[in-house]
């Protein structure tokens, strides 16, 4: 069947902040469907509260809605709207949800709106675990015996009967939120307890254990007419018991027999069939006994999923692109295959390489987590690297998580086999390469398989990395064809280099000099058997490259590689745009990026993409062979975070041009002393500050300037390693935790800053040509000062401050650019403390609040900046359009606000023990994601914005205040008009006290230290029991420090809205009058249309 | 050619996992050593220098790729692919051994081997020796460590060609030798390799469950999951060697005739073509596979031909013109038949109306062709898959279905 006719609008349902489990995939799977969708001539209705996306640039939609993804916003948007069908089934968990409650409430049918990817029917029977348990045994196919438990006791008694381990798993979430293995009954009771409350329909799945099994995935997309195509196979090689998101992948399947893997594509076709995802894609896991091949179902997605985008990448056939085709009616043999042009997408791309990715994770910022790995998911990003051989891709895919340790080395090991086996047999962050330690101490295959269950084909592969290593090491000579050999198994010039014992630029040297160079191969669905259109590339040490040569005039942009905490979708969202605005200006653009996950990686994109680690070597080898045809006009380093802009000095070193602002100027501006000066030079002060490298000398700056005092390493990026440290016994337990991870030394010294207490932090993302500053937005943080710019909420315009303090600001911002030599973008952040404007620091790149700026002002500052790095002078970008004429530093008085909040992982992680893990803020970043509100006034924005991180601020029942001395005044006006609101108010003894001869009436509740007796109930108690619903805790004094967290603890745990900043309990009051009537939607494109009307 | 005898034994298989609860995998005995050099030699001059993989010596024979990423056993012990030296696009080959389940025929056929990676273990519960021991025992000549991929771009903007390997002593004959003992070796076209690959002596299977009649198949190079899909569906299977007569055919008075893929030119193969007519004008019904659809095609009055580089793969999309639906299937084929894919043809035989039911949705390739006036059709891919997806499986019940409607056809005349 051709397009359907009756469909002409479309809504597209986002996938939200970016969380642990549901991450930037989603933003590429939405991107492609907004885009086909509009190269059909659907009018486009997306709604998504994460203001960082591509898919929310207003260029991607008819009418872009940042607004909370709930059903009573959703039926707002439907009534303004009327679509004629709902997509939900590329925006995660999050879209599938809220088309389930949609259709629950009834508001499709009475909008007579339809689901188009996936009918309420499937969506059902692909998430309900016992329909599809029924259904996966109607075709024939294997599951895991299991039961079905709606309380603690229901499960323990059905664990007599399955014994133990066994796998708890709720309902209806995404990530394996909430799942888990219970080895012991009580482990079973705080898993199920966790579960049932995570499962929107309070029940969670009791299954036998199938640990160690091997694990696959199959990618599936099925049309009107029931063609169905198996798009890749997907194996772990981390076996059962880890989440795949926290596993590694490798595509396709590497120890299945076909007649194995065609037993999982029947079983696969037979399930899409049953479940009746007929206009989209699914994927369908599984599990095998490697001793006798039994197979089982594990589960299925009726959606896009992470998988999805990294099928997509490592096969080229663009799954979300298609499954947005087949939901609007088209048949996959209607649809042509972009990269060969002439063949139609009903096939099965096949592979001539192999795809290997990697999770990347954050544990060292949570370092009460349990670091072992579960069924629930706790990584925050991925890598993926495609290679000739498992070997090389792995290796690669190792490197390009740009984290010490995470490659194989041959260095010093002190642990013996034992040691390094009884580890191996957690699986944790990095056992890859304990694994391969212990090989290479003498462990056997068999000995790594009985410790780790992982296939012996694949520790194989790791021996034989292992011999190579010692080939290359004890090689008498490094001539090419050992060379060849070390490159081919995916060796670096850095490994080489320590197993020749000496450095990698010597071994790039060397290396050049013999000749050994890598050709780069197409990724082109089809293993060579036809010709591919699309320049989508890898390394490969192999002697044909495919690489076309072009006359044109070529920039090559670097993204910003896995995903972490501090450098995510934003960072990707202004690579795109540079791609986008240097390809309109007539530009060859070159991506560089190992991100599966991300639009950058879109071979739509840009015009070349190389799916390569963003190393040195491996950018300068795409360079070498890019600069082989045309004119190379230079790198961009400034858009991709840290990742691209560590990259400049070598790059420069290399003798390649770097576009934009300079490497000595970036490094003034991280060097403390030249950065110093700039300030002096234009008359701006800083907090007191000086640097270390050691101990000793951090304790002598620290009682020179005083406490309080902000440490933190220079060059790194979300404020890792950085603290608010109060006295010298703090500081050297700092400098304890820090030692070993190479972050402080000579030439990486430690800042050390005055903090200052009670200030106002302002965020400012700015362009500067040269001769002209231009704002994007002037940021007011809703948080003082001391909590990471990227945890704390703030606001664009600023709502609180003067017209001079935004002069002062716009003033202080142009003599920082100019006395950097900014060409580019320029982040800086100031605190105003008592009336004195302070620089915090500056940084030329692009911040993360780059995409929040377009979002809620329109003016789109990545674009514009590439331009300016490639020559443009922000004049002629005024003239021509791609600059509105007023920057952003003066916004009119009828324009919106939006209010930009983080979102927090908290809930991910707990400490071995089962607890949550502690969720006050502090300077070192941990959200994960963040959602925007925008609305007229600042409290209706601020109420959005809390709708779309957590659900919002209940509008009645009890709040529990308990908070230190020094925030006692602050909170008596926040908490009479509470009071005046008909909350109850619940108050430990301290607060209550404040409270009640304040007029205000409390109760009082047993702090969980204080409690005395079985009979007494404390205020962790009551919030178990769902007695709270709001809870504000500000941290301080140290005798309140383990309550404080037992309380945060339950309040994560239970999901209630937890203020720790009077700041954030002040908005939050603000906003709880504005929202009763619920809330107005306006697009971005409205938002656009007032604007040049104003203007 | 390989030596044809099928091994009994696989002594050189070594459990290296002893103990309960160890891991399936196999080592080879012979992998261990590095292995000596190999070179790759094509028609036009183009050499490949990797390493010497299973048995050492020279071998020539068309250099084809086959795109599948799972089955290699399957492939190997495909005889459709005698006669052929086959390069595997996927990179890494053998992982998971070989096994007794997945002979596709008693033995490895492929003329040569070509692979970018082999396994250095076999991993799998099923596996009983590693690949490196069945070719070497099998003495299939190989080489690896080769950029695969450009040879595939090689053949697929210069089509299928002579190719030769040489390992050991052999490696070290002058680059001009070796290309005109390649250029000496036999072309494909015009081929005719049935004699290779058949049965000498007929054998017949029983029919599984309730039978339905018997079908004479001409083992061309027929596969063994044919021959259990055919057993599968009721029908007896009688196994004739390719050099069977009509008369002999007709004598043992089949309910059906089956011609089964097979390696060549069906362009050389005028015999079984004339052998084909003789049974279609007696009434039988008739399906063939592959070698069997060319076979047909010519038995038709058309002509085949051969493509520039075939489709071999398990991945290729197939439009069923009757029901409108796309099969994913399994295909081995460097000929086929030359008829328009619209419409509806006379057979310049005398067989009545002919149409083509099935084409490659990726080159509009005749896939498949039907008989509209006597019970004949036939399928350019392989419905048996092995390797592949099962999704035209379902060919053997439309074939078990035309048989069944023909004898209650002749059941109600005969009434």
């Amino acid at each position: 069947m051709p397009k359907r006719d009756d469909i002409n609008s479309v809504l597209v349902i986002g996938s939200g902040p970016i969380v642990i489990g549901q991450a930037c995939e989603f933003d590429y799977s939405g991107t492609q469907a907004c885009r086909v969708l509009r190269e059909e001539g659907v009018r486009v209705i997306l709604v998504n509260s994460n203001p960082a996306t591509i898919m929310t640039d207003p260029d991607f939609a008819d009418a872009t809605y940042i607004e909370p993804i709930t059903a009573e916003i959703l039926e707002t948007i439907i009534a303004k709207e009327r679509p004629d069908a709902i997509l939900p089934t590329l925006g995660g968990q999050t879209a599938l949800n809220a088309a389930i409650q949609l259709h629950e409430r009834g508001i499709l049918e009475k909008y007579d709106v339809e689901l188009i990817g996936a009918s309420f029917d499937a969506i059902n029977k692909g998430e309900d675990r016992m329909i599809f348990k029924q259904l996966v045994i109607d075709a024939g196919a294997g599951v895991a015996r299991s039961f079905i438990a709606r309380t603690v006791d229901e499960a323990v008694g059905y664990a007599d009967d399955l014994g133990y381990p066994l796998v708890v798993r709720p309902s209806f979430t995404m990530g394996g939120l909430g799942s888990g293995f219970a080895y012991t009954e009580v482990e079973l009771r705080r898993i199920v307890t966790d579960g049932l409350h995570h499962s929107p329909t309070t029940e969670v799945l009791l299954e036998e254990s199938i640990l160690g099994w091997k694990e696959y995935e199959l990618e599936m997309m099925r049309d009107t007419a029931d063609n169905t195509v198996v798009v890749c196979s997907i194996e772990n090689v981390d076996p059962v018991g880890v989440h795949t998101g926290d596993s590694i992948t490798v595509a396709p399947a590497l120890t299945l027999t076909d007649r194995e893997f065609q037993h999982l594509r029947d079983i696969s076709i037979d399930i899409i069939r049953a479940v009746g995802v007929d206009t989209g894609g699914c994927n369908i896991q599984f599990a095998i006994n490697p001793a006798d091949g039994r197979v089982i179902v594990i589960e299925m997605n009726p959606r896009v999923s992470r998988s999805s985008a990294l099928a997509s990448k490592a096969t080229g056939f663009p799954i979300a692109k298609i499954a947005a085709k087949l939901a609007i009616g088209y048949r996959l043999d209607e649809i042509p295959n972009d990269i060969t042009g002439v063949t139609p997408a009903s096939f099965e791309p096949t592979l001539d390489y192999v795809v290997v990715k990697v999770p990347r994770f954050a544990f060292e910022k949570f370092p009460a987590a349990d670091r072992r790995l579960t069924t629930t998911m706790k990584s925050v990003g991925e890598a993926m690297a495609i290679g000739r051989s498992f070997a090389s891709a792995l290796q690669k895919a190792l490197r390009s998580l740009e984290k010490r340790g995470s490659s194989f080395h041959w260095g010093d090991e002190t642990r013996t086999v034992d040691e390094l086996l009884s580890a191996a047999e957690i699986p944790t962050d990095g056992r890859i390469v304990t694994v391969q330690q212990a090989l290479r101490r003498g462990a056997t295959i068999d000995q790594v398989f009985a410790a780790t269950k992982i296939d012996p084909w694949f520790i194989d592969q790791i021996v034989l990395i292992n011999e190579i290593a010692d080939q290359v090491a004890s090689a008498d000579r490094l001539d090419r064809d050992v060379m060849i050999l070390a490159k081919d198994h995916g060796f670096s010039d850095a490994q080489i280099g320590e197993l020749r014992g000496f450095g990698e630029t010597d071994v790039r040297t060397v290396r050049h000099i013999l000749g050994v160079r890598p050709v780069f191969k197409t990724v082109d669905t089809c293993a060579g058997e036809f010709p591919a259109l699309t320049p989508y590339h890898y390394s490969s040490y192999d002697d044909e490259t495919e690489v076309v040569a072009s006359d044109r005039r070529k920039v090559v942009i670097l993204g910003s590689g896995p995903n972490r905490i501090g450098q995510g979708v934003e960072f990707d969202y202004s690579c795109v745009h540079a791609s986008f605005a240097l390809s309109e200006a007539g530009y060859e653009t070159i991506m560089i990026n190992c991100n599966p996950e991300t639009v950058s990686t879109d071979y739509d994109t840009s015009d070349r993409l190389y799916f390569e680690p963003l190393t040195l070597e491996d950018v300068l080898e795409v360079i070498y062979a890019e600069s082989q045809s045309g004119e190379l006009v230079g790198v961009v380093v400034q858009l991709g975070g840290q990742t691209a802009l560590s990259l400049a000095r070598g790059l420069e070193a290399a003798g390649i041009p770097i576009l934009g602002t300079t490497p000595d100027a970036i490094d003034l501006a991280e060097e403390r002393g030249l950065f110093s000066k700039i300030l002096n030079d234009a008359g701006l002060l800083a907090p007191r500050n000086g640097t270390a490298i050691d101990f000793a000398g951090a304790v002598v700056v620290a009682e020179e300037i005083g406490y309080p005092v902000l440490v933190r390493p220079s060059y790194v990026l979300g404020g890792r390693g950085m603290e608010i440290v109060y006295d010298s016994p703090s500081l050297a337990d700092y400098f304890q935790r820090m030692a070993g991870q190479g972050i402080i030394g000579a030439g990486h010294p430690l800042l050390v800053d005055r903090f200052l207490d009670d200030a106002i932090e302002i965020d400012v993302d700015a362009i500067y040509d040269g001769h002209e500053l231009y704002i994007g937005g002037i940021m007011e943080h809703i948080e003082e000062a001391g909590i990471h710019s990227g945890d704390s909420s703030c606001t664009l315009p600023p709502v609180t401050l003067g017209r001079a303090e935004i002069d002062r600001v716009r003033e202080a911002t142009l003599g920082i650019a100019r006395g950097i030599g900014v060409k580019g973008l320029l982040n800086v952040q100031f605190a105003i403390g008592a009336g004195v404007l302070y620089v915090l620091e500056a940084n030329p790149r692009a911040s993360r609040t780059v995409p929040f700026v377009a979002k809620a002002l329109g003016i789109t500052l990545a674009k514009a900046a590439a331009l300016i790095m490639v020559g443009t002078t922000i004049a002629e970008l005024k003239a021509n359009g791609k600059l509105p004429l007023i920057d952003g530093s003066r916004v009119p008085i009828e324009s919106p606000v939006a209010v930009k909040e983080a979102v927090l992982p908290f809930n991910r992680f707990r400490t071995p023990e089962g607890l949550v893990v502690d969720s006050i803020l502090g300077p070192e970043m941990r959200s994960t994601g963040e959602v925007m509100g925008i609305d007229r006034d600042f409290p209706r924005a601020f109420a959005k914005s809390q709708l779309a991180a957590y659900g919002g601020i209940p509008l009645s029942g009890t709040v529990f205040v308990s908070v230190s001395d020094r925030d006692k005044r602050a909170i008596i006006l926040p908490m009479l008009r509470l009071q005046q609101l008909g909350y109850e108010i619940a108050a430990t003894i301290g607060t209550a006290e404040v409270l009640q001869r304040n007029g205000i009436r409390a109760r009082i509740v047993t702090k969980f230290s204080e409690k005395v007796g079985e009979d007494d109930v404390s205020i962790v108690e009551l919030i178990r029991r769902e007695e709270i619903q709001i809870v504000i805790n500000t941290p301080g004094g140290s005798t309140a420090r383990a309550d404080g967290y037992e309380i945060r603890a339950a309040a994560v745990a239970g999901d209630l809205p937890l203020f720790t900043t009077i700041a954030e309990l002040s908005a939050a009051v603000a906003s709880i009058d504005s929202i009763r009537d619920g809330f107005e939607v306006t697009s971005l494109q409205e938002y656009a249309t007032a604007r040049t009307a104003l203007l | 050619m390989p030596d044809s005898t099928a091994p009994d034994q696989f002594a050189s298989a070594e459990i290296v996992a002893g103990e309960a609860g160890a891991s399936a995998a196999l080592t080879s005995s012979s992998s261990a050593g590095k292995p000596g050099p190999a070179v790759l030699v094509l028609e036009d001059g183009r050499r490949f220098v990797g390493r010497r993989y299973g048995s050492e010596g020279q071998t020539l024979g068309e250099v084809v790729f086959a795109t599948g990423m799972t089955g290699y056993q399957e492939a190997l012990t495909d005889p459709s692919y005698a006669g052929q030296i086959v390069l595997m696009t996927a990179p890494h080959i053998g992982n998971t051994g070989m096994n007794d389940d997945d002979m596709e025929s008693r033995q490895i056929w492929v003329a040569g081997f070509i692979v970018r990676e082999p396994a250095r273990i076999a991993s799998n519960y099923r596996a009983t020796r590693t690949l490196d021991d069945d070719l070497e025992e099998q003495g299939v000549v190989g080489i690896s460590g080769i950029d695969t991929r450009a040879i595939t771009r090689h053949i697929r903007s210069k089509g299928a060609m002579k190719s030769g390997i040489f390992s050991g002593d052999m490696f070290g004959l002058s680059d001009s030798e070796q290309l005109e003992r390649v250029l000496a070796g036999a072309a494909m076209r015009g081929r005719n390799l049935s004699l290779e690959v058949s049965t000498v002596e007929p054998f017949s299977i029983p029919a599984q469950g309730e039978r339905i009649g018997s079908v004479a198949v001409l083992d061309l190079g027929v596969k063994t999951s044919t021959l259990t899909y055919l057993a599968e569906r009721g029908f007896e299977v009688l196994v004739l060697p390719q050099s069977v007569t009509a008369e002999h055919v007709l004598s043992l008075k089949p309910s059906a005739l089956f011609f089964s893929n097979g390696p060549g030119d069906p362009a050389a193969s005028d015999a079984h073509v004339t052998l084909l007519q003789e049974v279609l004008r007696a009434g039988i019904p008739y399906f063939g596979i592959c070698f069997g659809n060319q076979l047909l095609g010519r038995a038709l009055g058309f002509r085949t031909y051969k493509l520039p580089f075939g489709h071999r793969g398990i991945n290729q999309p197939v439009l069923d013109k009757t029901t409108g639906r796309v099969e994913i299937t399994s295909q081995n084929h460097g000929f086929a038949v030359d008829m328009p894919i619209e419409g509806v043809h006379d057979s310049r035989a005398g067989f009545g109306r002919v149409e083509v039911s099935h084409y490659s949705l990726n080159d509009q390739v005749v896939e498949g062709i039907r008989c509209l006036d006597i019970n004949a059709f036939s399928v350019q891919y392989h419905p048996e898959a092995a390797s592949g997806p099962h999704d035209a499986n379902h060919l053997f019940d439309r074939f078990r279905d035309v048989v069944l409607a023909a004898q209650s056809a002749v059941a109600g005349e005969t009434k």
